[in-house]
C-alpha cells in the first residue's frame, strides 16, 4: 500500500523526467558548434540572450512578476566582471562569473523586498527606476566605469586556464552554450521541485497558497534572487566574450526586447526563452538586413500582433503542434510514451 | 535660485498637460498605456510640419496639434485599445511598447533621426527681469497655457455632467454602469481628449524637451512616474506630482548635473515604497 506522500513524490518524479524532445533540443544545441563554425558570433548572442530570458521567465513565467528591470543585474554583473577582469582581482573567468552571479544575487534580494510591494505598474516602475538608477551610477562615476565611451582594456584571463577566447568566437560559444546548460540544468531542478510547485500556486492565487500555508512572500524574495543571479551570469558572459562593456547594458531596451524574447517563446517551461531567444536573434538578423535602420519597426508589429491574436491562441497553436508530435513520437517508439507525462505542461 | 524656481514649474507644468491624460487612462480603465508619449511625439511633429514647412502661425498651430492628436487618439482607441483592455497588464505593456517601437520608426523613417526645433515667433523669444528673477517669455506662455488648461480641467470635471459621469466611472466601473453611464463611450472621448492634451504639451514642449524619434521612451519614464505618484484618482495628485518632478529635476540638474536623473529615480523609489497608492491617493484601495 502507497501511502499519499509516495504517490506524489512519484508523480514528481514522472514530470521531471527528461523527455526525448528535450535530449534533441540540447544535442542540436550542442551540434550547432560544429555545424555553423561561422556564425559564432549570432550564436554566442543567442546564447547570451537565452540565459537572460530564462531568468526573467522564472520570476515572469513560474511567480507572475513584471518586471522591465531585468537590465539591472545583467549590466551590474556586467560591469563587475569586466572590473575584476581589468584589475586583476579575479583572474580566473569561472570564478569571476560565478561571483558576478553572486553579486547580482545580493543584489536581487536587496531590492526584491521594494518590488514585492504594491500592484503590477508599481513593480514595473520600481524595476525599471532602479536598472536606470544604476545607469545614472555608472554614468556618474565614469572614471571607474569609462561612463558613455564604454568599460574598455578589459583583458580575460583563458578559461580554467586552458581555452583562450579565440578571434573566431569558438572558445566563447562553447563556454556559452555550456554555462547556458548548467544553468538550464539548475532551474529546470528548481522548477520541477516542491518548491517550483509552491511557486505556481503563489501565481495562481496568492490568498489561497497563503492560506495552505505556503510562506508566500519568502517565495518571492528566494525566485527573486535567483533569477537576478541568472540574468546577473549572462551579464557577465557577454562582458567576458566581448572584452567589453557599455552604458546600453542598463537601458530600457534591453529588458523591453527580453519581454519579447519571451513572449514569442511562451513562458512558464522555461523552454520559452531558449526558444525565444532563437527566433529573435533570426528575426532581428533576417530584418536588419532588409532595413538596416527600421527593424525596431517590425519587432514592434510583431508585439502588437501577437497581444491583438492573444497569447492563450497562439500557446493553443504550439500545443496542437506538440501533441503532434508526441503522437509521432509514441508511434515510432512506445517508450517514449512517458512524454505526454514529463512535457512541460505550462503555456 | 528663483529662476530655477521658475524653469521647474515651467517644466512641471508642461509634463502635468502631457501626463494628465495617461493618469486618466489608468484610473479608469486600469489600462497601462507605455504609448503615451507617442502621441506627443505626434502632435510635436504635427507642430513642426505646419509651422516651420506650411508657414502656420505658431498659435494656430497648436490647436491643430491638439485637434489631430486627439483625432489619432480616438481612432486608435476605437480601433485597436478597445481589444486590449480585458487582457493581464503583461499583455498592455507588451502591446504598447509594441506601438511605441513601431512610432519611434516610422518617425524616423519619415521625418529623420535629428532633432526638430519648432520655429516659434520672435515676440516670445527672449527674456525679462521681473524683480531680479529672469524669466523666459517662452516658459512663461508655458505656464500661463497650462495653467488656464488645469483650471479648465478641473472645473470640467467638478462641474460638468460629462465631468461627474467620468469620476463616477472611475470609483466603480460596474456601478457606473449600472447606472445607465456609458462607460465605454465616456472612455474613448476621454481617451482622446488626453492624447490631444499630450499632443498640445508635445507642441509646446517640443522647444524645451527636445523633439527626436526617441522622444516617447525618453519620457515614457516621466510620464509613469507622474501618474504612479501623484495617484490616479484625482487630478490634483498628478498635478502637484509633475510640479514637484519639474523643480526637483531642474534644481537637480542644475544643482549636481553629473547625478543626472538618479535624484528623480531614487524620490520616486522612496515615494513608492513609503505610499504603493501614490503619494495623493486616497486612503481606499479597490
Amino acid at each position: 500500500m502507497k501511502t499519499r506522500a509516495d504517490e506524489i513524490a512519484l508523480y514528481l518524479k514522472r514530470r521531471a523526467r527528461w523527455s526525448p524532445l528535450e535530449i534533441a533540443f540540447w544535442v542540436f544545441a550542442f551540434a550547432t558548434i560544429w555545424l555553423f563554425p561561422s556564425k559564432y558570433l549570432i550564436l554566442k548572442d543567442t546564447a547570451i540572450l537565452a540565459l537572460f530570458a530564462l531568468s526573467l521567465d522564472l520570476i515572469l513565467g513560474y511567480a507572475g512578476i513584471i518586471s522591465l528591470g531585468q537590465a539591472a543585474f545583467f549590466g551590474l554583473a556586467g560591469y563587475f566582471s569586466g572590473l575584476v577582469a581589468k584589475y586583476g582581482i579575479i583572474n580566473e573567468p569561472v570564478i569571476a562569473l560565478i561571483c558576478s552571479g553572486l553579486v547580482a544575487a545580493a543584489l536581487g534580494f536587496v531590492t526584491s523586498f521594494l518590488v514585492l510591494r504594491g500592484s503590477d505598474l508599481t513593480r514595473l516602475m520600481v524595476t525599471l527606476g532602479v536598472s536606470l538608477m544604476l545607469g545614472e551610477i555608472a554614468n556618474r562615476y565614469s572614471n571607474i566605469t569609462g561612463g558613455a565611451d564604454g568599460l574598455q582594456g578589459v583583458d580575460i584571463a583563458p578559461i580554467l586556464g586552458l581555452f583562450r577566447f579565440d578571434l573566431y568566437g569558438h572558445n566563447g560559444y562553447v563556454y556559452c552554450l555550456v554555462v547556458l546548460f548548467v544553468c538550464f540544468v539548475i532551474a529546470r531542478r528548481l522548477v520541477y521541485s516542491p518548491f517550483g510547485l509552491s511557486l505556481r500556486s503563489v501565481k495562481g492565487n496568492t490568498l489561497r497558497a497563503a492560506a495552505i500555508g505556503i510562506p508566500v512572500k519568502w517565495r518571492l524574495v528566494a525566485i527573486y534572487t535567483i533569477s537576478a543571479g541568472f540574468a546577473g551570469i549572462a551579464g557577465a558572459l557577454l562582458t567576458q566574450t566581448t572584452a567589453f562593456c557599455s552604458l546600453d547594458v542598463f537601458s530600457l531596451e534591453r529588458s523591453a526586447d527580453l519581454l519579447l524574447v519571451l513572449i514569442i517563446g511562451g513562458t512558464g517551461y522555461l523552454y520559452g526563452g531558449l526558444i525565444g531567444a532563437v527566433i529573435y536573434k533570426f528575426l532581428q538578423d533576417w530584418i536588419a538586413n532588409l532595413t538596416p535602420q527600421y527593424w525596431q519597426f517590425w519587432i514592434g508589429l510583431v508585439l502588437v500582433v501577437i497581444v491583438l491574436v492573444g497569447r492563450e491562441r497562439m500557446a493553443g497553436w504550439v500545443r496542437a503542434v506538440r501533441g503532434a508530435i508526441a503522437r509521432l513520437g509514441t508511434r515510432l517508439a512506445p517508450r517514449s510514451a512517458a512524454l505526454g507525462g514529463a512535457a512541460p505542461d505550462g503555456r | 535660485m528663483l529662476t530655477i524656481l521658475f524653469d521647474g514649474v515651467a517644466y512641471g507644468m508642461l509634463l502635468f498637460v502631457l501626463a494628465c491624460g495617461l493618469s486618466v487612462t489608468l484610473g479608469l480603465m486600469n489600462f497601462i498605456n507605455l504609448a503615451h508619449g507617442a502621441f506627443a511625439m505626434a502632435g510635436g511633429y504635427c507642430t513642426v510640419i505646419l509651422v516651420n514647412r506650411l508657414g502656420v502661425p505658431f498659435a494656430l498651430g497648436l490647436p491643430i496639434a491638439f485637434l489631430f492628436t486627439a483625432l489619432l487618439g480616438g481612432v486608435f482607441e476605437r480601433t485597436l485599445y478597445v481589444h486590449v483592455y480585458p487582457r493581464s497588464h503583461l499583455d498592455q505593456v507588451l502591446f504598447t511598447i509594441g506601438l511605441v517601437f513601431m512610432s519611434v520608426a516610422a518617425v524616423d523613417y519619415t521625418m529623420g533621426s535629428s532633432q526638430q526645433f519648432v520655429q516659434i515667433p520672435d515676440a516670445l523669444q527672449g527674456q525679462f527681469e521681473v524683480a531680479g528673477i529672469g524669466m523666459g517669455k517662452y516658459r512663461l506662455l508655458i505656464i500661463v497655457i497650462c495653467g488656464l488648461l488645469t483650471i479648465v480641467l478641473q472645473l470640467i470635471l467638478a462641474k460638468t455632467r460629462f465631468g461627474s459621469r467620468l469620476r463616477a466611472a472611475v470609483d466603480d466601473q460596474r456601478v457606473a454602469r449600472g447606472l445607465g453611464i456609458n462607460v465605454g463611450a465616456v472612455f474613448g472621448i476621454t481617451f482622446a481628449f488626453g492624447s490631444g492634451l499630450a499632443g498640445l504639451g508635445g507642441a509646446l514642449g517640443a522647444e524645451i524637451l527636445g523633439l527626436d524619434p526617441t522622444f516617447p521612451l525618453k519620457y515614457m519614464i516621466y510620464f509613469l512616474i507622474v501618474v504612479t505618484v501623484g495617484g490616479t484618482s484625482s487630478i490634483t495628485g498628478p498635478f502637484f506630482a509633475s510640479i514637484l518632478l519639474g523643480i526637483g529635476d531642474v534644481a537637480g540638474k542644475y544643482y549636481v548635473p553629473k547625478l543626472g536623473a538618479f535624484v528623480i529615480y531614487a524620490i520616486m523609489i522612496a515615494v513608492l515604497i513609503w505610499r504603493p497608492q501614490g503619494l495623493f491617493a486616497r486612503g481606499t484601495a479597490r
